[in-house]
């Protein structure tokens, strides 16, 4: 029982995780039809930039936290405006091809500016250490990371289901051509959603850093997991996405207890299983 | 005039006797890429012996030709070792991370005439796969027999092994079930890991749940070192006392900064560390430090690099030059000389080289930099992985 309840655990924490760095994905594929293969690369100059701030600079785990979400946005912006906003309704194949590239530049590009080693992103004393639940310990850092999971979760909710912004939206994926005609500025609502989608990507790469390490080839090295998330959730969808990363989180983890041989057979064979009887994806809307 | 013409031949012989020849080396390693810090180490290894012996051996300049292989990639690697010795004419290979691209470079070695020099790749078996192979780096078998001792020794008789599912990682599992059954310890159960695992909890359960007193791990050096040794420590495992045993893979210098006070009195067994403490060493690594740049970036494939750069300027001597890989080979068995990382020998019989095994933790300096401290050595190690490779 004590190892069930434990699994259990291990199996949020590690859910909500991949939920933080999934979800901005989500939005991008799901809210604007862009492939973008290079949100793990976001992720990562999030990651970077919240190590350089709180290791090298000195300046805390909060303000990294800050500092990564708003310089990665800073860096995205340009990024959209001039790379983006050309593939917008492009054939996916155009898509890929494009943030690929990307990809393979911010790889190159952080490897010659910070080396190939691994960065950390010290955490503050409040998140250091674990908490003894009784039958186990769990690290800090680790029920942060859920905690923060819910918030992005119901925030996200919130702005896309409640808010007028997130009508406009809705609608700009509906239909772009009759959203503009009735007045809306669809590129800017393009442009803010964008930045909120690697404002997200940044924040997952920071709170994720414990799990998957900051190095020049996280870009690529996580980026088939979070596709997976988001095509087994349904790209788009905020409750499809929380609820793929915790099944996905709790197949992995008891397959990795029981059978560790196996490798990632039975995360595979449950994507494959999913995927085939939701093509859409467990939340996807149906067009 | 028929004196005149005879000392001009006489000046044009001298002057082809003096024609100091170039000796063309190829260094097969992973210079882009995930492993490209590896390679990197290579490289400042060769330009750190450059900088300590000049690049003439007996009048021959020596030059480098490197050539990349980002990731285990044997068929590229033969490709790239052909091109070597076909366009470039090198009389001599070297380098090679991964022991696939060392296995398919062997192939052509013979019929190439040329030796090849291991500079890291650390299967038993690939010196065994041509008469012409040497090694300078050390073998799983070799680095992990030690640890079983050390395990023994601190009063452990129950360990829990979990290695990463690949060649190595199967290697020193065998190893440390042999050498700890050997000492009359017990392996309660061996768990192989997915070399693509990001998250340890569960595995760390399945320890606890095991009832091991210590755990032997080998996991390959980077990001997933950071994530198992984390996860170790935040599962309450090293609270509750769980002894932890790996090799030094684990705990090389370019992740130390990165695993910081969670990597605190790790104890690994390898064959060399940066820290060690000889004069050899110091000039090496002030040498080294300078080739790579940043010094945080120095580990153990340099060293390998060093003394493989020492054992083809032996066989250059050996041979005048001229190409000749049996007798180039011959002349370096046997060969003892003290290394950066302590005295070592080119074993006459395996061509692998005999070297000492340290037991290290990791500590911190006064400077407040974590570096692998020696704390016991085990000397002249073979390797012991040889009597099980399959002829």
């Amino acid at each position: 029982m004590q190892t069930v309840m434990s699994i259990a655990i291990d199996a949020l924490a590690y859910g909500m995780v991949l939920f933080v760095i999934s979800i901005g994905l989500s939005v991008t594929m799901g809210l604007m039809r862009v492939v973008n293969l290079a949100h793990g690369a976001f992720a990562m100059i999030g990651g970077y930039l919240a190590s350089y701030a709180a290791r090298d600079l000195g300046l805390g785990y909060a303000a990294g936290v800050l500092v990564a979400i708003i310089g990665t946005v800073i860096i995205a912006v340009p990024i959209e405006r001039f790379l983006y906003r050309r593939i917008y309704g492009a054939p996916e194949l155009t898509q890929v091809l494009m943030t690929i590239g990307i990809t393979f530049c911010v790889i190159g590009i952080t490897n010659f500016a910070f080396g190939p080693t691994l960065k950390t992103i010290p955490l503050p004393p409040s998140l250091q250490g674990s908490l003894d639940l009784g039958f186990r310990s769990i690290a800090t850092h680790r029920i942060f990371a859920i905690a923060s999971g819910l918030v992005v979760a119901a925030l996200l909710w919130f702005l896309i289901e409640k808010t007028a912004f997130g009508i406009k939206i809705r609608a700009a994926v509906d239909n772009a051509a009759m959203t503009a005609a009735l007045g809306v500025r669809t590129e800017i609502v393009y442009a803010v959603s964008f930045a909120v989608a690697i404002g997200l990507a940044a924040l997952g790469g920071v709170l994720g850093a414990e799990l998957l390490p900051v190095e020049p080839y996280y870009a690529l090295r996580y980026m088939v997991t979070f596709l997976v998330v988001v095509s087994v959730g349904g790209a788009g969808s905020i409750p499809g996405a929380l609820i793929a990363s915790l099944l996905l989180g709790a197949i992995d983890t008891t397959g990795r207890y029981l059978a560790p041989e196996y490798g990632e057979f039975f995360f595979y064979l449950a994507v494959i299983l999913i995927v085939t009887l939701f093509p859409r994806g467990l939340a996807g809307r149906l067009k | 005039m028929k004196k005149l013409f005879t000392i001009a031949l006489a000046f044009a012989a001298m002057s082809s006797a003096a024609w100091a020849e170039t000796i063309k080396v190829g260094v097969v390693g992973p210079f882009s890429g995930p492993f490209a810090l590896q390679g990197k180490n290579f490289k400042a290894g060769i330009d750190a012996w450059f900088a300590l012996n000049g690049n003439k051996v007996g009048g021959n300049d020596i030059q480098i030709v490197y050539r990349d292989v980002p990731q285990a990639d044997p068929a590229r690697s033969k490709a790239l070792a052909q091109e070597l010795v076909v366009r470039e004419g090198v009389q001599y290979l070297a380098g090679f991370y991964f022991t696939p691209d060392a296995m398919a470079a062997t192939a052509l070695l013979q019929q190439a005439n040329v030796p090849m020099v291991v500079m890291n790749a650390a299967t038993s078996a690939i010196v065994a796969a041509s008469p012409q192979v040497l090694r300078t780096s050390f073998t799983t078998w070799q680095t992990t027999t030690p640890i079983a001792k050390v395990a023994k020794d601190q009063g452990v008789t129950k360990v829990i092994t979990l290695v990463s599912d690949y060649g190595p990682g199967i290697d020193a599992e065998t190893a440390f079930k042999t050498a700890f059954a050997k000492e009359g310890g017990q392996v309660v159960e061996s768990v192989r890991m997915p070399l693509s695992t990001n998250d340890f909890a569960p595995l760390m359960q399945r320890i606890k749940d095991s009832g091991a007193q210590g755990l032997f791990t080998f996991l390959p050096s980077g990001p997933p070192t950071l994530a198992f040794v984390k996860a170790f420590n935040d599962n309450g495992l090293k609270a509750a006392g769980v002894k932890f045993y790996a090799t030094g893979d684990l705990t090389q210098e370019s992740d130390l900064p990165a695993l910081g006070e969670a990597g605190l009195g790790l104890q690994t067994t390898f064959h060399y560390a940066v820290s060690h403490d000889s004069p050899e060493n110091k000039a090496f690594v002030a040498a080294a430090e300078k080739a790579i740049g940043n010094p945080a970036e120095l580990s153990f494939p340099a060293v390998g690099a060093f003394d493989g750069m020492y054992v083809i300027s032996k066989m250059i001597e050996a041979t005048g030059g001229k190409q000749d890989a049996k007798k180039a080979v011959e002349a370096v068995k046997g060969l003892s000389w003290i290394s950066p990382r302590g005295p070592v020998t080119i074993d006459a019989e395996s061509r692998h080289i005999t070297e000492n095994i340290y037991l290290r933790e990791v500590a911190k300096d006064a400077n407040g930099k974590y570096y692998n401290k020696e704390i016991q050595t085990f000397e002249k190690q073979g390797d012991p992985g040889l009597a099980f490779v399959k002829k």
